[in-house]
């Protein structure tokens, strides 16, 4: 059987593992990036959902891409081009005016609900940039610390002490509470309260009156750090964004093989040699990084039998329960929401009529129910974009909450019924959209792990909550890339910060490979 | 005209805790109680004529053992009867028992789960492990992250080394429990419904919050970090019901030369030249004092007890979004005899602990949504107890008192205010739930006093019903509790401060709250300090 030797294996090709590979191949490394599909991007992709009509199958905006990784690999000379930025989020109403939120600036609401969303807006923005400075380094040691540990603390000390007095407090305060209270303390209007606690809650497994939702929307809204005034819609959908990090991670010396599923990561001495595809070819390297998730990572790739048996129970604990679903919609012409000009359509729709709404979809989803009135964040890529769908054609792509992973019934079952009720969810808010159908796609979460491979189609990888997060991402023993196996890594979503198409991820822990094998 | 050294608002048990101390340390000091009799939610009442209720708080275990030797309680009446057991029944007839004995604790386990039975050290471990952590700081003022002082600084460095000390697994550890829910905490040792049901109750008790809440795990915490005679988690009855706390710290207060005046409800704090002179009575009196201490919580401190003029709007404005959220509701029945449970031999030493009904976290989630939505829990948790078995002198001979602490139950209804006829009815889903386990259980009923948040609020004074004053949520911890700059007990006006259970360390008969107080009063007084600091007995 053939057998080939480089410096660092990469397991599969999502954008954090091509980072990663790309800033390791920088420093003149031999990176072998092993896909086990025939494209890279993970879940940043764009296929064909119907004849003629193409999607963004997995993530479909760009809301929080870090703007340094997008530089140094500059990502734009690869293929990475807005097709409409700066999106405005437009809270949906069945039958009143709707509310829209650009930027720092809200319509549709009271002049008070306006100036407290400005100070919101503006305050969560210095959060941000303490979290910035927290996304993009790998967290400090707390105990066994050496030099660079003090000094990262220091800084992440100091950067918390510079929000002053007020600012710290509330940051202390509102960093594990609830964004339904936070919401309901700043603002009036129902509908902008729902938008807001919306970005706490996408992707999630909780409703907005779970605690930690404010760290979500903080997490949600770094891009308002970035200098985004609100998501981007990218040409060509985010398959494009996959494969930009896919060209700059081959235009750093990487080389990346599609069609190469890893079957396992080989051991020799309790220390990781290589991986073995599953055509039996087995691939030498100094360092292996994995993409996978975690679980998928400790409990296929390596096998619980290898590892000490508390530490595969934690990879067991690690909460990864998908809650999302998917609709593509090839769409006969462009849909009429109640209440929406014709120019909006192309903004960032949310269909969450108040707080409560969002609680009672979720309560279904504790008891492995669907929502049966579901709730959704929707983009119609093809008004910015036509190289989507045939001539005068739309295509509507919404993430849908709340879908749970295990549902009782079993998604064979429970499919079809809860598209129904996701249609007629979006019939009360754009009538005669049904007839406009041409082609339906419905992605449940366990549609979404047959296709990108994450454990229990989380798009996260796993949950985003505090308990799972920072220097407890994804689990205490692993949680800075480095992990009980020497010479396997970890470098994307289920790592520190977490999911979304930021890419940090996967630089740092880059950086932790280049630190640890130097010092090894 | 009289002029105190220190008035006390409220004579429960933080606010005679507190006094006492001042007048240990040789203040003058006065105590108000708006009600005829003292204890606030510490009392015991014969609202039903032979029979004693501990109708608010009902077992004893958080209260400090530093105040109870040092203000020598058991000389002034105050005896506490641990007890062990505890029962959870399930729907099919079955139930998980909770023994004292650790082998007889394993077998049980293991009829349901020998993995569970295996986990249940680890569980203890781990959770014991936090306790200590905890108990250290009960008993200490919490330090201001956002301050530069000196003693600010070293408490913060205090806290970062005993954090420290666990190493890096065991400080990532106590982050994750800190912010986990009870139920994926439990999720992670056991598999068997009724253990998760069981252990989970005090994840919850108090706060509304569902067991797949985070933070829920530390309130589990908040339950387990008490003691009876340095048992630690040991919980007791006080003989003579909860009463018996309040009138031994009264005692103990008076023999300091302490004064309290029942049936005086205050109606304002005066300020005088920026600073707390003293009080106004409802009935019009005022009476003038150096210091005011409010043993009430901060709504009605800060927003009926004050003239809005004479505070800083931040802490208005913190005040009104200061999170209380009652959610629990109270039974006490007094029974013709002791009702047997149909999955239980008559008279089996089960009984003589906290039993409960529910079997299921599932259960414990739906009946917290029905919370969220402003209905009383259809299904509700109960924590139910009989402590006339091993405590003779809260009814008749044969007869007995039961206390039925309920959950959930909002403070308002979705459908409008609460009625006489809602609370019956809040009530009787509660008596069916316990009569679908125990044949007799109704039969024996001889009196029901059922309290929904309404009550509580209106008797006790403490706002929304919520028994901890406040939310045990991490907003409202440690130095952000009640809010952040005002966590060292000082109010926002000179000589003014606080000392209920809305101050660190939180709710339950702990007293820590009144004593931390009295220590940083005296403190600004330049007064020696006569109250105990720290951790003494582990």
């Amino acid at each position: 059987m053939t057998e080939s030797r480089v410096d660092v294996v990469v397991i599969g090709a999502g954008h954090n593992a091509l980072a990663c590979a790309a800033y390791l191949a920088k420093t003149g490394r031999r990176v072998q990036v092993l896909e086990a599909r025939s494209r890279p991007g993970g879940a940043a992709a764009t296929r064909a959902f119907a004849d003629g009509f193409r999607v963004s199958s997995g993530a479909h905006l760009l809301t929080q891409l870090n703007p340094g990784v997008a530089r140094e690999l500059a990502l734009d000379n690869h293929g990475l081009v807005p097709a409409a930025a700066d999106l405005s989020t437009i809270a949906l109403a069945p039958d009143d005016q709707p509310v829209v939120i650009s930027g720092a600036s809200v319509r549709g609401v009271s002049a008070a609900d306006q100036a407290a969303y400005r100070r919101f807006h503006d305050q969560n923005k210095r959060f941000a940039k303490v979290l910035d400075g927290f996304f993009n380094r790998p967290l400090p040691s707390l105990v066994q610390r050496n030099w660079r540990d003090n000094l990262s603390l220091l800084q992440l000390g100091w950067s918390l002490k510079r929000l002053g007095k007020d600012d710290m407090q509330d940051l202390l305060r509102v960093g594990l509470i609830n964004i339904y209270d936070v919401a309901n303390e700043h603002f009036d209007s129902a509908l902008l309260k729902a938008a807001v606690s919306m970005d706490g809650v996408l992707g999630a497994h909780m409703g907005p009156r779970s605690p930690n939702t404010v760290y979500g929307y903080l997490y949600r809204h770094m891009g308002d750090y970035y200098g985004m005034q609100g998501p981007t819609v990218v040409r060509g959908g985010m398959g494009a964004v996959g494969q930009a990090f896919a060209h700059a991670a081959e235009a750093a010396g990487a080389v990346l093989r599609c069609d190469a599923p890893v079957a396992e990561v080989l051991l020799e001495n309790c220390r990781a040699v290589g991986v073995r595809l599953a055509s039996g070819e087995v691939i030498r390297a100094g360092v292996v990084v994995s993409g996978a998730d975690p679980k998928t990572t400790f409990n296929k790739l390596v096998g619980y039998r290898h590892l000490d048996a508390g530490f595969a129970r934690r990879i067991e604990n690690f909460r990864a329960r998908g809650v999302s679903a998917k609709l593509h919609l090839a769409l006969d012409g462009l849909p009429v929401f109640t209440g929406l000009r014709e120019d909006q359509a192309g903004q960032r729709l949310l269909i969450a009529p108040s707080m409560d709404a969002i609680e009672l979809a979720f309560n279904h989803a504790k008891y492995g129910e669907f929502s049966p009135q579901p709730v959704m964040e929707i983009s119609i890529p093809t008004l910015h974009d036509d190289s989507l769908a045939p001539e005068g054609k739309h295509v509507l792509s919404a993430i849908v909450q709340f879908a749970p992973y295990q549902l009782r019934q079993g998604w064979a079952a429970g499919k079809e019924a809860f598209l129904e009720q996701v249609m007629a969810q979006l019939e009360r808010y754009a009538p005669g959209i049904g007839e406009q159908v041409l082609a339906a796609e419905l992605l449940t979460p366990e549609d979404l792990e047959a296709e990108f491979g994450m454990h229990g189609g989380h798009w996260h990888h796993g949950e985003i909550a505090l308990d799972q997060a920072l220097m407890m991402r994804p689990v205490p023993g692993a949680q800075q890339y480095a992990t009980p196996v020497p010479g396997l890594y970890l470098c994307s979503a289920g790592s520190h910060p977490g999911g979304g198409v930021m890419g940090v991820a996967g630089r740092n822990a880059a950086r932790v490979v280049m630190r640890e094998e130097k010092s090894a | 005209m009289k002029k105190y050294d220190a008035i006390v608002i409220g004579a429960g048990h933080n606010g005679l805790c507190n006094a006492a101390y001042l007048a240990k340390a040789g203040l003058d000091v006065l105590v108000l109680e708006r009600n005829p009799y003292i204890g606030g939610a510490t009392v015991s009442r014969e609202l039903h004529e032979g029979w004693l209720y501990s109708n608010c708080s009902y077992v004893c275990s958080l209260l400090r053992p530093e105040i109870t030797r040092d203000l020598e309680l058991p000389r002034h009446g105050l005896q506490v009867i641990p007890f062990e057991g505890g029962v959870t029944f399930t729907r099919d007839g079955d139930y998980f028992g909770n023994f004292g004995d650790s082998e007889r604790q394993y077998r049980e386990m293991a009829r349901h789960s020998v993995r569970d039975a295996n986990a249940y050290k680890r569980f203890s471990a781990d959770v014991m492990r936090q306790t200590r952590l905890i108990r250290k700081y009960l008993m200490t003022t919490p330090p201001d992250p956002t301050s530069m002082k000196p003693r600010d600084i070293n408490g913060l460095l205090e806290l970062a080394a005993s954090f420290t000390d666990m190493g890096e697994q065991g400080l990532l550890d106590t982050l994750r429990f800190w912010t986990m829910s009870i139920g994926d905490f439990l999720d992670e040792y056991f598999e068997t419904d009724v253990i998760k049901a069981h252990l989970s109750g005090s994840g919850i008790i108090g706060t509304a919050l569902g067991v797949y809440s985070p933070g829920t795990a530390y309130v589990l915490l908040h339950h387990y970090m008490g003691d009876v005679d340095g048992s630690i988690g040991a919980w007791g009855f006080a003989r003579g019901g909860m009463g018996a706390v309040a009138d031994a710290l009264a005692s103990s207060f008076k023999s300091f030369g302490g004064e309290i005046r029942c049936d005086a409800e205050v109606h304002r704090i005066i300020v005088r030249d920026g600073r707390a002179a003293g009080v106004a009575l409802a009935d019009g009196t005022e009476l003038l004092a150096d210091t005011v201490v409010s043993n009430l919580d901060p709504k009605r401190t800060f927003l009926e007890c004050f003239d809005e003029s004479d505070l800083p709007a931040s802490v208005v404005h913190r005040a009104k979004n200061f999170k209380i959220r009652g959610s629990s509701g109270k039974l006490n029945i007094a029974l013709d005899g002791l009702p047997t449970f149909s999955a239980l031999p008559p008279g089996s030493p089960l009984m003589q602990s906290d039993m409960h009904c529910i079997d299921s976290l599932e259960r414990l989630e739906r009946a917290y949504d029905d919370w969220k939505a402003g209905r009383w829990s259809a299904d509700p948790y109960i924590d139910m107890l009989i402590p006339t078995q091993v405590d003779p002198t809260m009814a008749a001979p044969g007869k007995h008192m039961m206390t039925v602490f309920v959950q959930y139950c909002p403070p308002t209804l979705a459908d409008g205010p609460w009625t006489p006829e809602k609370r019956d009815a809040f009530g009787q889903v509660v008596i069916d739930q316990i009569a679908e386990h125990s044949p007799d259980f109704k039969d024996l009923i001889l009196d029901v006093e059922i309290r929904t948040p309404n009550e509580i609020d209106n008797e006790v004074g403490l706002t929304e019903g919520n028994i901890f004053q406040g939310e045990l949520t991490f907003d409202q911890l440690l130095f952000n509790r009640p809010f952040p700059g005002f966590a060292q007990y000082r109010g926002p006006v000179a000589g003014m401060y606080m000392c209920g259970s809305a101050t660190h360390p939180g709710g339950g008969v702990m007293a820590a709250p009144g004593a931390n107080a009295a220590r940083e009063i005296l403190k600004d007084l330049k007064r020696p300090s006569v109250v105990p600091e720290g951790f003494l007995d582990d």
